[in-house]
């Protein structure tokens, strides 16, 4: 993570609302904590599952960046195994 | 809990100095958006340093603009709760989020500012696509 660093003191990302996808099928989106040796530490986040979802993911997360998050989590850590990618809410629907 | 009133209060007094109106409670609240006519701007104001650092100056730069709301509100989110927690209910369709900009035309609301579109970008990149929501949404109407 390089770059413009959005609060001065924390990881590039921290602060940001980020689109979190697992090797499971599931998206996670929500504002980006921090990433340590655990996994990565969100919070207000909202899941897109897509084993059950009814709508795509690409529409969950347009309804996201309209609507904004459906709050499912007020925190929650993703452990490092389960992290496929990680990016901007803003860059995943542009 | 909220923040010492004395911590935010610069960023309340940097809303009224560009003509921002605060609404502190629920009857506030209702008295501004209840019934609204004409065109309108709320702006969920925020302690956050980065995000709200960069909304309310964009604000100022777009009120610059020719076509711009003809009132613009402002409620202060985690101070203000009541206050805050009421004018949500006028645009429930849109998850809480702060800071946040909703712009209302006769009490509908017509483009919705979410803090994930404001984190991370300038000033001026922001202003940018407000007064671009100004022509498009209230053009017709000031």
């Amino acid at each position: 993570m390089t770059g413009h660093v959005f609060h001065p003191g924390h990881q590039a990302l921290h602060g940001v609302t980020v689109v979190l996808e697992t090797h499971g099928g599931r998206t996670y989106v929500g504002r980006f904590d921090s990433q340590d040796e655990r996994g990565v530490h969100l919070h207000d986040v909202g899941v897109h599952d897509a084993a059950t979802a009814t709508t795509p993911q690409q529409e969950f997360l347009r309804r996201c960046d309209r609507f904004g998050i459906p709050l499912q989590h007020r925190d929650l850590l993703v452990p490092t195994g389960e992290v496929a990618r990680v990016q901007k809410l803003v860059d995943a629907v542009r | 809990m909220p923040y010492n009133p004395a911590l935010v209060a610069p960023m309340r007094e940097e809303m009224t100095r560009m003509g921002a109106r605060e609404l502190t409670t629920a009857t506030d609240v209702d008295a501004a958006l209840g019934d609204q006519r004409g065109t309108m701007l709320l702006f969920v104001n925020s302690v956050c340093g980065c995000a709200a650092g960069n909304a309310r100056p964009a604000l100022r730069l777009a009120l610059q603009h020719g076509v711009k709301p003809q009132q613009i509100l402002t409620v202060f989110a985690g101070q203000d709760t009541e206050a805050t927690s009421r004018a949500r209910q006028y645009f429930s369709e849109y998850q809480p989020s702060s800071p946040s900009m909703a712009l209302l035309r006769d009490g509908e609301v017509v483009h919705f500012v979410h803090r994930h579109q404001i984190e991370g970008r300038s000033p001026q990149a922001i202003a940018a696509d407000l007064t671009a929501a100004f022509d498009r949404h209230f053009g017709a109407a000031v």
